[in-house]
């Protein structure tokens, strides 16, 4: 690998690739690595288990398997990389207000 | 083509109402990801058949393609995959977890 690539960071790609995908309202990316330190899957460079809370109206209709699968297919390269666990929230504008 | 993981993941399916493919053990769960679903299973009452990916690398490897989902644990109720750790929690705090157990008639929920 080299250099350039080691260093790129992965939420700022990630965060590309959902607004293209699924234009959405409220994106929060939340790099909880630290949070599993020294378990399998923790790379010490960070940027191995993510939160995501995504709010978006492509969403609507379809089930929370249909919506996770959206967002699997969209970082599909990412999760086959460093990204070893994506904790998703996955939300419509409607459901986002009634849970606040 | 006849993909005998696959065989092997659809027979498991057909024997058990519902199944959780895991890290580790329902008793000793590798991950806290597995262990959140076990404790919400648990805590339903429902009995299930807990299967150790760690230890076939190739059921590792060939549930997340069978189910087309990247990510462990995996829940399966009569056959029908249910989601993954966040699902299951977020159907487990609605209450429709419980629901879709009384509605396809497994015991304990």
């Amino acid at each position: 690998m080299d250099e350039r690539a080691r260093d790129m960071q992965v939420t700022p790609v990630m965060r590309k690739k959902l607004e293209d995908g699924l234009a959405p309202s409220r994106l929060d990316i939340i790099d909880e690595s630290h949070r599993h330190a020294g378990h399998a899957g923790h790379n010490p460079q960070g940027e191995s288990h993510f939160r995501l809370e995504i709010v978006s109206e492509a969403f609507a209709g379809k089930s929370r398997v249909e919506r996770h699968r959206m967002v699997n297919a969209l970082l599909a390269e990412e999760l086959a990389g460093r990204v070893h666990a994506l904790a998703l929230t996955t939300l419509t504008r409607d459901e986002e207000g009634r849970r606040l | 083509m006849t993909n005998p993981v696959f065989d092997r993941i659809r027979q498991d399916l057909s024997e058990n109402d519902v199944v959780l493919y895991m890290k580790g053990t329902p008793m000793f769960p590798q991950c806290g990801f597995s262990a959140a679903v076990v404790q919400v299973l648990t805590n339903l009452g429902v009995k299930f058949k807990g299967i150790d990916i760690l230890v076939d690398p190739s059921l590792r490897e060939g549930i997340k393609q069978f189910t087309n989902w990247p990510t462990l644990p995996q829940l399966y109720v009569k056959g029908e995959f249910v989601g993954g750790c966040d699902i299951v929690r977020e159907m487990a705090e609605s209450g429709e977890l419980k629901q879709l157990m009384a509605d396809k008639g497994v015991a304990g929920a």
